[in-house]
């Protein structure tokens, strides 16, 4: 199977009857519009929190589809046709990353304007918000990516795959949120975006290698 | 030539041999910890008694004794866990895994240790028993990494399989813990000015620096008991396991 045609089975799957893609989007938007009814109505308040709340909403939904990234693969025998291909391994996992990035990220990254007017975000915000979203998703589907390598022939390995990744997820979490802040405060923006970009570039060169790692040991 | 090396070896069986380890284990166990004994009974003391009191915290500096080698120790066995997980990446040794393996649960009682005695020195210094300070907060992720660790090697059955895929993992939290704690600093630094009372060492007088590095000794000499030991049941429990699994073929 040649990268490409895997990218694209991977999203159409993920979007077809049963897979997960349709189901992150809806649960992203019910996180979101759960959290007024926890903080109260109060519009300035949700305001200021809301890029924050949007987060924690994107780096939930994200974890939903990992668990299936490589285990839907490893029941059906794919997996062990990816390893006997001619592909590296290492390739395999960053496609099959872009490819729950795309599925899974992407669709949040557009339904993010939506969520952004139930939280009263304006629109210099939302633009700084959906920045850091292009910037933070893909290093956090790479580090996602590592966990699902790793708890992929375990039975119940969702909430696994939640407490060894989300430790994991914290400093993309710190930047994108300082970012968002720096620019409220009238700092420079620069820097922590920056620093997210480099954590994205750092996570595209560790994730490919220690998951290709554990889909190795699988036997 | 090979069969000559091997020979050799039945003939002085390693230390890496995990019966001849376990056998050194039993026997050194006991020496560790008297020693241990000691060590704690001469720190404990000077910690506790001779060592002067902080002219500002008075006599709360002493939880620092406890405290700051309980975090060093914290830090420490994740680092045995990291050079275990090579070995069993790069040398496929069983003893590696079961050392990473047994190192764990210490590691993540050492964080704990270190969270609830700077918790229990927090509340009277800073009023508070949680502060969202840089340290704290990086050692309460390294305490879930701990917990993942665990939960991942509670999670696989068989040991060969689990040993590398933690190694694996033990590597990856490896080099995201000084990303973490860089990046914990930043998000500190941007929500709060450097407030927080924080210990520098070599500022310290050398009449606590003494206590200090006594209690530090005891504490890596508790790790080694205690981790000789968790190993030694470790490696009985695999023992068991394949003498069951055996029994289980067997029984038809």
């Amino acid at each position: 199977m040649s990268l490409g045609a895997l990218f694209v089975r991977d999203v159409r799957l993920a979007w077809s009857a049963g897979g997960g893609g349709p189901v992150g989007v809806i649960f992203y938007l019910a996180v979101s519009a759960v959290a007024p009814f926890a903080l109260g109505p109060d519009l300035p308040l949700l305001a200021r929190l809301g890029p924050a709340l949007l987060w924690i909403a994107v780096l939930l939904a994200l974890l939903l589809g990992l668990e299936r990234l490589f285990q839907s693969d490893q029941e059906d025998g794919t997996l062990d046709q990816l390893r006997l291909g001619g592909a590296p391994l290492e390739l395999v996992v960053i496609v099959k990353a872009a490819a729950h990035w795309t599925a899974a990220a992407l669709p949040l990254i557009v339904a993010t304007p939506l969520a952004a007017i139930l939280l009263n975000l304006d629109g210099a915000t939302l633009a700084l918000t959906l920045v850091t979203f292009l910037l933070g998703t893909p290093a956090l589907a790479l580090i996602g990516s590592i966990g699902a390598a790793v708890a992929v022939s375990l039975r119940r390995a969702g909430v696994l795959i939640a407490i060894l990744v989300l430790p994991l997820s914290i400093p993309v979490l710190i930047f994108a949120v300082a970012a968002i802040e720096a620019a409220g405060a009238g700092r420079a923006v620069l820097p922590p975006l920056a620093l997210l970009g480099a954590l994205a570039l750092v996570s595209a060169v560790v994730a490919p290698i220690a998951a290709a790692a554990a889909l190795r040991e699988i036997d | 030539m090979s069969t000559s090396v091997s020979a050799d070896r039945a003939a002085r069986p390693s230390i890496i041999n995990p019966g001849r380890f376990a056998s050194l284990a039993d026997r050194a166990i006991p020496w560790f910890a008297a020693a241990t004994l000691i060590a704690f009974a001469v720190g404990l003391y000077f910690a506790l008694w001779a060592s002067p009191e902080d002219y500002q915290q008075g006599a709360t500096v002493r939880i620092m004794y406890v405290h700051v080698p309980a975090a060093w120790l914290a830090l420490f066995t994740y680092l045995v866990m990291t050079s275990a997980a090579l070995g069993t990446l790069v040398w496929r040794h069983p003893l590696a895994d079961v050392a990473a393996k047994a190192a764990a649960p210490i590691g993540a009682a050492f964080t704990l240790c270190a969270l609830a005695s700077g918790s229990v020195w927090g509340k009277p210094m800073w009023g508070a028993w949680w502060v969202w300070d840089a340290r704290l907060t990086s050692m309460l992720i390294l305490f879930f990494m701990y917990l993942g660790l665990i939960a991942l090697w509670r999670a696989i059955d068989e040991p060969s399989r689990a040993a590398r895929v933690a190694a694996i993992t033990i590597l990856v939290g490896f080099i995201n813990i000084p990303i973490i704690k860089f990046s914990v600093d930043w998000w500190n630094t941007l929500h709060q000015g450097a407030s927080v009372m924080r210990f520098d060492g070599p500022t310290i007088h050398a009449s606590m620096l003494v206590p200090l590095f006594i209690m530090a000794i005891a504490f890596m000499l508790l790790f080694t008991t205690l981790h000789l030991a968790t190993m030694r049941t470790e490696l009985l429990r695999r023992r068991a396991r394949s003498l069951r699994l055996r029994l289980a073929r067997g029984a038809r």
